[in-house]
């Protein structure tokens, strides 16, 4: 009676099956890593409708990050700025640049200038910069050096397991509260070790049970 | 044991308990069993056939609609809600998890006690306790409304969120108990077929033969084939063992490790994998009963294997029934005011007729078994084995729902009453579950072929019937 498969049948199963599934791994895995957080959600970098520039006004000029989001020690969510506050100062400075008409036209219509998001949390997340800034958790740790930022771009990834980095583990982000939006800060000794002297000074026990943040 | 394995007509003749009529009936020879139980497989369809999986593939498809619909709306579609947050939903898987008990009792445990008559029925048994477990997963993944979420909520591996399952939680144990039980059922059911796949390609043509040869996986029959297989059988069956009564046990702890009274029991493992094997049992003899008239296989599964497994089911029945006194005896001997409600509820309360259709179910309607004249009594046993069903059902029904519709808070206490998705629902996955055993019945050699000739070989051999 004939074969219903040829000899040479069995090795191909035995070579091809396998290889064939590990492609598919290899390719889930490739997906998988692609779509992290870290590789997804970092690096997100919009165009913004007015060219504001952090280096040229927080950096070179050095004005504090409080100056425009003014609310960011004192609520939980950090404020993006009223046309208005822009207007303090440029309708002395720079009052015909041409890159300032959005600016020039939101302040006569008194409509708000159309700025996009750059950290997004996912709404099912409570998160409070109010919390975080005045227990001495700098602006640098989740939002990089944004003095140095012509255009604004996220760094950090933004994930669950990175929140809880730091919440299981703050010492190296805490320092003391006058520093907070000093992005450039260099203590003299480890920040670590400030860090654990403040949270045992202040009592800092960030939450790590679900409750936390999923409210 | 290996050495038993090798050689197993050794062992049936050691070990075998005395048989005092034939195993299977007429004038059985090795040809005339390959003859009827490939020819199932090998006939076209039957307009029969068609029909009724017509039916049950509608049934199967109103599944999907239903479980489409709950994922794009939310479990609110079903009618669990605060105090009674189990309902239907997880009554339904564990009643699906303990049908698919039988087969893995059947196949294994039969098989290590060298009980030759479940060569019959351990195929189809089996077949049946893979469809049940996909029956039964359905629920509880669906009960998460968001089923793909259930990946992360339940499976430990490293994730950009840093969580882990909770290894505290039986509901965690629970989706490693039924995994790993369903993995191995595969595996031994699997395992048990390539003899028989082997001969049905032999006999086939074109690309029936080409598939069947696939699955065989290059199955020649040749003595060092035999001695890997029997091996192998024998390894999955010592695995299968313990699997029967640690699945059961494990779906028994979602109740017995919380602090509800009705559910804080310790009597629960035992309970449970005693009313897994009956209900098992129930839906295996319903469901041969009617196979066997309808492939005309009467002669391959014989009233023998109906008389033994009535004994067994009849043995399952009482212990499900101390069970039930003893819960009572407990609830009133711990003198915890929480613990005599819950059972006094149980039996006067608004679930009374619950309570009431469950004992009539398991405890008395099982009683003529007694009788061989009933066992021997193909209609007495079907009627039998549908009580059986629906008691099992009962059972779950009653622990979950009417231990909580009444709760700590007395402000809070509630009736159920199902939805129609409740309801569709569980229809459906009946429909899952009978597509999927047509398909088998139609495709696949439903008696093992090999196991049924080894059994009988003696019988052959000496010319044992007249």
């Amino acid at each position: 009676m004939a074969q219903t498969f040829k000899k040479s049948f069995d090795l191909r199963l035995r070579v091809f099956v396998p290889l064939g599934l590990l492609c598919l791994g290899a390719v889930a895995l490739g997906a998988i890593y692609l779509g992290l957080p870290s590789n997804k959600d970092a690096g997100y970098r919009p165009e913004q409708p007015v060219e504001y520039s952090h280096k040229l006004h927080a950096g070179n000029l050095g004005i504090d990050c409080r100056y425009c989001h003014n609310t960011v020690d004192r609520a939980a969510f950090a404020a993006v700025p009223t046309t208005e506050t822009c207007m303090n100062c440029h309708h002395k400075v720079k009052t015909n640049s041409s890159k300032l008409t959005l600016v020039r036209e939101s302040y006569g219509k008194g409509e708000s200038i159309p700025w996009v998001k750059v950290h997004v949390l996912p709404d099912y997340v409570y998160f409070n910069h109010q919390a975080h800034v005045t227990r001495g958790v700098s602006c640098v740790s989740c939002h990089g050096r944004v003095d140095q930022m012509i255009k604004v771009t996220q760094v950090a990834p933004l994930s669950m397991g990175w929140c809880l980095d730091c919440h299981r583990n703050p010492a190296p982000n805490v320092r003391p509260v006058e520093f907070v939006t000093k992005l450039d800060w260099q203590p003299d000794r480890p920040a670590e070790e400030i860090g654990r002297e403040l949270i045992a000074q202040k009592g800092i026990n960030p939450p790590v049970d679900c409750a936390g943040c999923h409210r | 044991m290996a050495d038993l394995a090798i050689k197993p007509n050794t062992q049936l003749d050691l070990l075998n308990t005395t048989i005092d009529q034939p195993l299977i009936t007429g004038e059985p020879t090795y040809h005339s069993i390959t003859e009827s139980v490939s020819r199932v497989v090998e006939n076209p369809p039957s307009k029969f056939w068609f029909g009724l999986i017509a039916v049950t593939a509608s049934l199967l498809l109103m599944l999907q609609v239903m479980l489409g619909y709950l994922v794009a709306t939310g479990i609110g579609v079903w009618g669990n809600n605060i105090p009674i947050g189990w309902a239907w939903d997880i009554t339904n898987f564990v009643w699906w998890i303990g049908i698919g008990h039988a087969g893995t009792l059947i196949s294994a445990i039969l098989f290590l006690l060298r009980q030759r008559w479940r060569t019959g029925i351990n195929r189809a048994a089996e077949a049946m306790t893979l469809f049940a477990v996909a029956c039964a997963g359905i629920y509880p993944l669906f009960h998460t409304g968001r089923p793909w979420r259930a990946i992360y909520w339940l499976l430990p591996y490293p994730n950009t969120m840093q969580i882990w399952p909770n290894f505290r939680s039986p509901l965690e144990w629970d989706v490693f108990a039924v995994s790993t039980y369903f993995t191995v059922s595969v595996l031994f059911w699997f395992v048990g077929l390539l003899p028989d796949l082997a001969t049905i390609r032999d006999r086939a043509t074109g690309w029936r033969r080409k598939i069947y040869g696939f699955f065989s996986l290059g199955w020649r029959g040749s003595a060092r084939h035999w001695k890997h297989y029997e091996l192998a059988y024998l390894v999955l069956a010592g695995l299968s063992t313990p699997l029967v009564l640690s699945v059961h046990s494990i779906v028994s702890f979602d109740f017995a490790v919380s602090i509800l009274p009705g559910w804080h029991t310790t009597i629960f493992p035992p309970y449970f994998v005693a009313g897994a094997v009956f209900s098992g049992f129930g839906m295996v003899l319903t469901l041969l009963i009617i196979t066997r008239k309808a492939l005309g296989i009467e002669h391959l599964i014989t009233l023998k294997h109906i008389d033994y497994m009535c004994k067994v089911m009849l043995a399952m029945s009482m212990v499900v029934g101390y069970s039930y006194a003893s819960e009572y005896f407990i609830a009133w001997f711990s003198v915890v005011d929480g613990e005599r409600f819950a059972f006094y509820n149980r039996i006067t309360g608004p679930y009374a007729w619950a309570a009431w259709t469950m004992i009539t179910c398991n405890v008395i309607a099982p009683i003529p078994l007694w009788w061989q004249a009933v066992r021997k009594n193909i209609t007495a046993v079907f009627i039998i084995t549908i009580f059986v069903n629906i008691g099992m059902w009962y059972e779950r029904f009653v622990i979950i729902v009417i231990s909580l519709h009444r709760d700590f808070l007395p402000s809070s206490w509630d009736y159920f009453h199902p939805t129609y998705v409740d309801i569709c629902t569980f229809i459906g996955t009946m429909g899952l579950f009978l597509t999927l055993y047509l398909l088998f019945i139609k495709y696949v050699p439903m008696i093992a072929i090999a196991e049924v000739k080894h059994a009988v070989s003696h019988d052959i051999e000496k010319g044992a019937h007249h």
